[in-house]
């Protein structure tokens, strides 16, 4: 494939190109990251790159903003061939980054961050002055307003991506990468994102944009590339492509966007929630007096905006917060008092919504992960771990998972966001568990992956177990559910079926119709 | 001695006890707002204090004296900094290494050189660091109350009491006013920020590291060839530790150090003060006590009780770039 790799000038190229990258090739040890990458970006354009969680993309910009060096290769600005040997010689090259995971000092106020590395002088009282005008101008210019002295932790999290923006800018930077920039934002704040970019691209600059959001893709950029196993497998002009030629090309083979699935068959009640109500550390109730019945057989989605009570309710279901009133009966027995260890004997299993935080142990090796909170049963050797047979069993779950790569004895935090969850997902479905809660499954979690893991919560459906899922992903709620509950200001407000039209769903989600 | 005399005299040994700590808690301040734990304070401190006693005895001249005992404890400085920076190891781990290094080493090196145990020679005055009396003391000595406190607490120190004093305001304009001081409060909460931003994560905390172990040698010194004349086996005893909780107590910002270090250094001066004697109403007070004082107020401030210490973000951890 290496050779075919196409080096497309479009139509937009009647703008002289911003950057050119020529045969760029990064090898990590075994790993080809990137394999003769050709690209050619447009000033004054916004360019998406889409691909699978460990597809290259990341690398490729790291490579752009000179935190790697590429084995060979060339980058040019403008034309002319620069070395990009770290981040200075980027900043200086006039590429400023925006890191999915921001790089600002959270204790700091705006303008502090923004001056870091520029402050212009030995002591900061000479930059100050310079700087507090121009981030003016930058506000004035392209409507990107925050308060200078505000400090960042107390920012919300759709601001704090904006001061990064002003960071970038404020250095001069004319080629603007953002990195997954809407993984943290609401959908209120994405699109606002959105709209500055446009204002930046109209005011002429350039835009490099890395997601695995095909809907964002569709949404803002010009053109796209496409990386598939660290190469560009294809570059299109957006407005010619579709979200079904992305995705297929993103992952080599056809996707099912839809999930396919019969039609349930209901059997006796295995989960009940009575009157349930919890309030979280702060005492304030999050989830107030909540009733409602898992079939076997049946998927009940729990839609809501994030922050409705549903984290507090899955923690409670799952014996890790305790309920202040109401019962949760598992297959009809009383579950009060029961821990999370206790929960899982009774036929419980919990996949959380976080997995790095409650999910996994990063640093553990993967087998190490692939018990956890299975680790007291018997066949594992109870005291003394029977390493054996626990790496067995791990293998067996990475075949069948199809976790990559297939390593039980590599560290968790290696693996990629989707492979990740698939460990998750495999340790908690192959103890066969009666009831099955799900929170997020596929957040930040790759197309393939996400294909998979629908795949198998909806086995587990048709192997007659109850499955409670919540997600903010609403899509998924209405493709996987057989039952939705829409959850606001922590009450059930409202219930569909599965068919449930979107607007309807985004009304009750809203609060606004009952 | 009425009360008063007493409370000066108290006064005067609080100050004396504290600079040593006040110099190390302003060491650990750099290092640990740049992201370095700096366990190994007490080495340092041990280290120069021996170093700057050899020389003073050997020279006789006590500016060489700190000359060395400074270069001593940058050097150990970089030691911390090549294992924990650049080698990535645990800085806890190099720290305590570090200590075992200084106090094994002063003893042996001090044993063959002096043959006195671990003790050097006793330094002659013009080696030493001693009272100077600032202009006026001893007319003011019969002003009532401000007389005493100006003639017996802030009149009569060394030289290198003043530098220590001098040393908070500088510390916190380096800090807070400084595009230095800005790197090092955003290295020790973001390294990603500043190596984003263009800035060597290494050097900046190279250099803290630097400034750090030149303010411990100032500690090291005092220790020996200005509180004292001689340099004797474990003479820190634990005060970089102190300090250490002193810069715990002050939430890692200057002037609360200073206050801190004050605060401890008053209890140490109590203590000494109190052996022996029985306090109304209660009696003979173990002097352990006291001693306790300083460990005991940082725990209740660490669980709590006296608004949250915050810690820079990312002390302790060193730093990887990562993609």
């Amino acid at each position: 494939m290496t050779g075919k790799a196409p080096h497309l000038s479009l139509d937009l190229s009647k703008n002289e190109p911003a950057i050119e990258l020529v045969g760029i090739d990064k090898k990590f040890g075994a790993v080809h990251a990137n394999k003769n990458i050709n690209l050619t970006v447009a000033k004054g354009s916004i360019h998406g790159i889409i691909g699978e969680n460990g597809a290259g993309k990341s690398t490729l910009m790291s490579i752009l903003y000179g935190f790697y060096q590429a084995d060979q290769g060339e980058i040019r600005i403008s034309g002319k061939p620069v070395t990009i040997r770290d981040s200075q010689a980027a900043i200086a090259a006039g590429i400023g980054m925006v890191h999915q995971h921001f790089m600002l000092v959270e204790n700091f106020t705006v303008l502090e961050n923004v001056m870091l590395g520029a402050e212009g002088g030995q002591l900061l009282r000479q930059g100050v002055s310079s700087a507090r005008k121009e981030l003016k101008r930058l506000e004035d210019d392209y409507g990107l307003d925050v308060d200078p002295d505000a400090v960042i932790e107390e920012l919300p999290v759709g601001r704090q991506q904006r001061v990064e923006i002003l960071k970038a800018l404020y250095r001069g930077a004319e080629i603007l990468i953002l990195d997954e920039p809407t993984g943290v934002l609401t959908p209120a704040e994405a699109d606002h994102l959105f709209k500055v970019l446009k204002v930046l691209r109209d005011q002429g600059k350039t835009i490099i944009l890395i997601t695995h959001k095909l809907r964002e893709i569709m949404a803002i950029t010009d053109t796209v590339s496409v990386m598939r196993r660290g190469e560009i497998v294809a570059t299109r002009k957006t407005t010619e492509t579709t979200v079904e030629e992305l995705a297929e090309l993103m992952v080599g083979r056809r996707v099912l966007l839809r999930v396919e699935k019969g039609d349930a068959n209901p059997g006796k009640v295995l989960l009940s929630v009575k009157n349930l109500t919890v309030k979280d550390s702060r005492g304030v109730t999050m989830v107030d007096d909540v009733s409602f019945d898992v079939r076997a057989g049946e998927i009940v989605g729990i839609a809501g905006v994030a922050g409705n009570g549903q984290s507090e309710l899955l923690e409670a279901i799952a014996g890790i917060r305790k309920p202040a009133s109401g019962e949760i009966l598992l297959d009809g027995k009383p579950t009060a008092g029961a821990d999370p260890a206790e929960l899982r004997e009774l036929g419980l299993a919990h996949i959380p919504e976080d997995r790095h935080h409650m999910g996994l142990v990063l640093k553990f090796e993967e087998y190490e992960n692939s018990i956890l909170g299975y680790h007291r049963e018997s066949r594992f050797g109870g005291a003394m771990l029977n390493l054996d047979e626990i790496r067995k069993q791990a293998e067996d779950q990475i075949e069948k998972y199809d976790i990559r790569p297939p390593n039980p004895r590599l560290k968790t935090a290696n693996f990629s966001g989707g492979n990740q969850q698939k460990i998750v997902v495999a340790r908690e479905i192959e103890r066969n568990p009666d009831v099955l809660i799900i929170g997020q499954p596929t957040r930040g979690v790759d197309i393939g992956a996400i294909e998979f893991i629908h795949k198998r919560i909806i086995e587990m459906r048709d192997a007659g177990k109850a499955v409670l899922l919540v997600s903010v992903e609403l899509d998924e709620i209405r493709s996987l559910s057989d039952r939705i509950l829409v959850m606001f200001a922590g009450k059930v407000v409202g219930e569909q079926s599965g068919e449930a039209n979107e607007q309807a769903l985004g009304l009750m989600m809203a609060g606004i119709a009952a | 001695m009425d009360y008063f005399d007493i409370f000066i005299s108290i006064l005067g040994s609080a100050i004396r006890l504290s600079i040593p700590l006040l110099f190390t808690a302003l060491a650990g301040l750099f290092s640990e707002r740049a992201g370095i734990f700096d366990i190994g304070l007490e080495g340092k401190i041990l280290a120069s204090a021996f170093a700057s006693a050899c020389v003073a005895y050997w020279t006789g001249n006590a500016w060489a004296g700190l000359a060395t005992g400074i270069a001593t404890s940058i050097v150990f400085s970089l030691v911390h900094g090549f294992a924990s920076i650049t080698n990535r190891g645990n800085q806890i781990v190099s720290g305590v290494a570090l200590n075992f290094v200084a106090a094994g080493l002063t003893i042996v090196l001090g044993s063959a050189w002096f043959g006195q145990g671990g003790r050097t020679g006793q330094v002659p005055a013009s080696g030493r660091f001693s009272g100077i009396t600032l202009p006026g003391a001893e007319m003011m000595r019969d002003v009532p109350i401000i007389g005493p406190l100006y003639a017996n607490v802030i009149s009569g120190n060394n030289i290198l009491t003043y530098i220590a004093f001098l040393m908070v305001p500088i510390s916190w304009w380096i800090l807070y006013r400084t595009r230095f001081g800005l790197r090092v409060r955003a290295v020790g909460e973001n390294p990603g920020a500043v190596d984003t931003a263009g800035i060597s994560v290494a050097w900046l905390r190279y250099r803290a590291l630097i400034v750090a172990g030149f303010l411990c040698g100032f500690a090291g010194t005092y220790l020996s060839i200005a509180q004292s004349a001689a340099f004797i086996n474990n003479m820190s005893a634990g005060k970089g530790y102190i300090a250490l909780a002193a810069l715990i107590f002050a939430k890692w910002k200057p002037v609360p150090v200073m206050l801190a270090c004050l605060l401890f250094g008053f209890l140490d001066a109590f203590a000494n003060f109190m052996q022996g004697k029985a306090l109304p109403g209660i009696g003979e007070v173990p002097v352990q006590i006291f001693q306790a004082l300083p460990y005991i107020l940082t725990c209740v401030l660490l669980a709590g009780f006296i608004g949250v210490a915050r810690p820079p973000k990312a002390g302790g951890v060193p730093y990887t770039k990562e993609r």
